[in-house]
């Protein structure tokens, strides 16, 4: 194989066990060049371990890592090729800024003009020019983390891998930081690896996300795909919310659900067999219905959940006892329809949009 | 997959050779703690179940020891000693500890300088200055008989000396303890009403359960091995401690003495698996999210508080107070007249002179030399990558010191490095054997600083430099050590102030050219120049407290030049 035909990295039957635990099992990955790829899943499910493997930091149990044509399995991290940015950002204390940045620089033996023309080249780049001479300490959260990113990227690795780098700041920064770390990705073109727990986060940044679930792979694809069609019913709960309506197959296309029946879902399988349908919330629609529609119920409103401009409505629907459904509804809409709790609703269910899943 | 299978395709890093270099500095940190721990040690184990010519004997020797009357006597001796002394110290030093954490006191800071102080000079001050109180010529010896005690030499002396000098200890822990105070919990039990009794009885005493078993532990322990008090002060009345140089060094019956080592290993033992499990409990006990304790001032109670303080460093005062004014007098009694007489006497006549420099060498290469290796070795442990058995190995040998007394390690020494074929037989009786013996008898308390110090640093700092090529010895000099230098100057003062007032390990170790002061005092005493005794021990106290004003500077310097990014929030 030869770099730039390919993957940029392929791995191969990744194992790692922890004693009797097996922490991950089979794990078969390839990642395109200059592609953006999230590991995704509930803490435990093997995805910080995973990205330590690859860098070197662990090793694994069996299985092998190439990165860039090269076979990277046994090589201990000094000999691989990556930057790496952690939760806690790890940035030295004591070091100026310009000298965490620069960090790596120095030990190439690089000349101090060049290093001083690359470490301002970095701190122009994220956005932090004037603040060299400062400590970390002396800088915000969010500052730290994009000075973090600057160390890493210095020594202009073909890799960067990103440990959950921005679970340790406050909400509006973190969504200020995740595009600007996307652009930043982007406009330097170097493959990027980041583990998260926040399926938002992932949604928002990845060109393809890898849902893990307890030690295995449960789907790669890109976000729409994640989210519309999602592989398992584990990927179909943790990445954004969803209904989960139990019922049994009626005939092709036909799931039913308590005492309705909804046609055009894509399923097969024999009559009769029990089924997990996921739904989610804004495949249910108060608007447009039309008279003779197909798939339409009658509802209760329970609850309503204010968020903004838009508001998660739980609803208890005739015919589905037991189920309560929760739909998204738009601020204005439920005022156009002077619509509360305990006012009644008709919903249109998009069964086309059912994921069907053996129960 | 059979687990065969799995095992032989187990991926193993390369390792790169910055890493092993860690590997081969580990692996002489590790054989060094052999050679000068775990084989004198051996040598003990070895020799209390050999006869005199090397044949194995099982452990007839302990039956032989039990039948010799006056040695079992010392065991029962040493033991109810130990039990009076700590039943005493603990309560004594536990209300000190109370005023500090949990008063508004005045001058808290003072109080405990002051309570503290006895640690700057060998044990056996206090018994030298009891002596000039209650002794054949004492001060206050009619009021003591009229107390109904005949003699302070004997069991009385050595409780008094050994309440003195075990205190500091005692108060250390106990702080420790009730500083860790959670003061929601207070407040919970304020909002129900509860008494302050109840508070005591209830919050505080089971929160401070550990520190308290921990100093009983400890107090013990060092009353139990402890030589230079019964020694000074004990008269006929034989302990363990002195009974195991009459026999190795007066005797030369090497297998009694190492079966009175064993004896006096077992306590320290258990006070380590003690203290270690306490260790546990305790840090689990306060988590992130509590609230530190700060008291309120209430009139009485702090007046209480520090009068009983005062009380206290009074009786401290006595103490230096009447060894000070002892090496100051021309001719006790009968002469009070001041002059430096002792001073010159000790210093010249009696060549205390070269000892007090053997001293001062000891003490500034064991401070040197022992903050390297420590640190080193806790580094390595904590910090660097690979080698899986060895980094516990060598944490496993760091924690053993504490668990050994000086006696026991000193013994050992002889034992080992004097018997013939040894290859290392030449550092007998070296100054270097000394400072390598000092090293290892203080080692964990070292280890543990630096150990705590490296478990503050972010724990990727490595994996970074990794990642970015540089070598871990450029991290650890640019990062980690400018860090942890305010550790390093703890423990280096700590060394330095151990290194000057031990006397237990070195008693077997030295040759008339590496005699040091703390043993020329011994030896003073003992040629009846009781004065002179008094005006040396004045002087390592001094010497001590230089010291620990110079590292005041020096932490003071350090704290300047590489902890300037800590203010800058």
């Amino acid at each position: 194989m030869t770099p730039g035909a390919g993957p940029f990295l392929r791995l191969e039957g990744i194992r790692k066990d922890f004693g009797v635990f097996t922490a991950l099992r089979d794990i078969r990955l390839e990642v395109e060049p200059g592609e953006f790829v999230c590991f995704l899943g509930p803490s435990g499910c093997g995805k910080t371990t995973l990205l330590r493997i690859i860098a070197g930091l662990e090793a694994q149990t069996a299985g092998s890592i190439w990165q860039g044509g090269r076979d990277v399995s046994a090589l201990p991290p000094a000999q691989r090729d990556y930057g790496i940015v952690f939760q806690s950002y790890a940035l030295f204390p004591n070091l100026t800024v310009a000298e965490n940045v620069g960090y790596g620089l120095v030990n190439r033996r690089a000349e101090r003009a060049a290093i001083q023309a690359r470490v301002a080249e970095l701190l122009k780049l994220v956005g932090l020019p004037d603040s060299g001479a400062k400590y970390p300490a002396q800088l915000s959260g969010g500052q730290q983390q994009r000075i973090a990113l600057a160390r890493a990227l210095a020594t202009s690795p073909g890799l960067l891998l990103l440990d959950e780098p921005l679970s340790a700041l406050d909400a509006i920064v973190r969504v200020h930081l995740r595009q600007e770390i996307r652009s930043l990705q982007q406009r330097l073109g170097v493959t990027t690896i980041m583990v998260t727990h926040d399926q938002e986060e992932a949604l928002s940044m990845a060109d393809r996300i890898v849902v893990m679930n307890q030690g295995v792979i449960d789907q790669v694809g890109t976000p729409l795909e994640v989210y519309r069609e999602p592989a398992t019913p584990f990927v179909a709960d943790f990445v954004g919310k969803v209904n989960m309506l139990a019922g049994t197959i009626e005939g092709p296309g036909r799931v039913k659900v308590g005492s309705h029946s909804f046609g055009g879902a894509t399923c097969n399988g024999s009559a009769g067999r029990a089924v997990k349908a996921y739904l989610r919330p804004e495949d249910i629609v108060a608007r447009p219905i039309a008279e003779g529609d197909a798939n339409v119920v009658d509802s209760r409103i329970d609850k309503i959940e204010f968020l903004g401009s838009y508001c998660l409505v739980r609803v208890a629907v005739a015919g589905l006892e037991g189920l309560p459904l929760t739909v998204y509804l738009s601020l204005n809409f439920l005022s156009e329809q002077n619509l509360r709790e305990g006012s009644s609703l008709r919903l249109r269910i998009l069964a086309e949009r059912m994921r069907v899943f053996d129960a | 997959m059979s687990s065969v299978l799995r095992a032989g395709a187990h991926v193993r890093l390369r390792i790169h050779w910055t890493d092993r270099t860690a590997h081969l500095l580990l692996a002489a940190i590790a054989l060094a703690l052999v050679a000068f721990l775990a084989g004198p040690l051996l040598a003990v184990l070895a020799q209390s179940v050999e006869d005199a010519q090397g044949r194995f004997l099982g452990v007839d020797n302990f039956f032989a020891y039990f039948e010799t009357p006056a040695l079992a006597e010392s065991l029962w001796n040493s033991v109810w000693v130990s039990v009076l002394v700590t039943a005493a110290v603990v309560p004594l030093a536990f209300a000190f500890a109370y005023a500090i954490a949990r008063s508004c006191m005045p001058l808290k800071g003072v109080f405990r300088t002051i309570a503290l102080a006895p640690l700057l000079a060998p044990s056996l001050l206090s018994a030298i200055a009891l002596i000039y109180w209650f002794g054949n010529q004492g001060v206050l010896k009619d009021a003591m008989r009229a107390l109904g005690i005949a003699s302070i030499y004997g069991a009385p002396g050595i409780v008094l000396a050994e309440i003195f000098a075990v205190f500091p200890h005692a108060l250390m822990i106990l702080v420790t303890a009730l500083s860790l105070a959670d003061a929601r919990l207070y407040e919970a039990a304020d909002a129900l009403g509860t008494s302050r009794r109840r508070k005591f009885f209830t919050i505080t005493l089971p929160g401070a359960k550990y520190g308290i078993a921990s100093a009983a532990m400890v107090s013990f322990t060092l009353v139990i091995t402890d030589f230079g008090i019964p020694k000074v002060i004990g008269g006929n009345f034989n302990v363990l401690a002195t009974d195991v140089f009459k026999l190795v060094i007066g005797q030369q019956d090497f297998q009694k003495g190492a079966v009175v080592a064993i004896f006096l290993l077992a306590p320290a033992l258990l006070t380590f698996v003690v203290d270690r499990f306490v260790q546990t409990k305790q840090t689990s006990m306060l988590t992130a999210r509590a609230v530190p304790y700060a008291p309120k001032a209430s009139r009485g109670f702090d007046a209480l508080m520090t009068a009983y303080c005062v009380l206290v460093a009074l009786f401290v005062f006595a103490v230096f107070g009447m060894a000070l004014f002892a090496s100051l007098v021309k001719f006790w009694p009968y002469d009070l007249s001041l002059s430096l007489r002792h001073y010159v006497l000790g210093l010249v006549d009696m060549e205390v002179g070269s000892a007090f420099v053997n001293s001062l060498t000891l003490a500034v290469f064991t401070a040197i030399a022992g903050t390297f290796v420590v640190f080193l070795g806790a580094y390595l442990v904590e910090k660097t990558r690979g080698a899986d058995w060895l980094r516990p190995a060598v944490h496993f040998l760091a924690l053993i010191p504490m668990a050994v007394p000086g006696l026991v390690l000193g013994l050992g020494y002889i034992f080992f490095f004097n018997a013939p074929g040894n290859p290392l037989h030449s550092l007998y009786a070296t100054m270097t054997l000394l400072v390598v013996c000092t090293i290892v008898h203080f080692y964990t308390t070292g280890h543990l600083t630096a150990l705590t110090a490296l478990k503050a640093l972010d724990a990727e700092f490595e994996s970074v430099s990794a990642s970015l090529k540089v070598p871990f010895w450029k991290t650890f000099w640019r990062v980690t050590l400018p860090i942890c230098t305010p550790a390093l100057v703890d423990i280096s003062r700590y060394f330095f102030i151990n290194a000057m007032t031990t006397i237990s390990a070195v008693v077997f170790l030295y040759s008339p050219d590496t005699k040091v002061a703390s043993i020329a005092i011994l030896n003073l005493d003992e040629a009846g120049e009781a004065g002179a005794a008094a005006a040396m021990a004045i002087l390592i106290a001094a010497a001590s407290l230089a010291a620990c004003v110079a590292y005041l500077g020096v932490g003071w310097i350090v704290e300047r030049n590489t902890q300037a990014w800590r203010s800058t929030r």
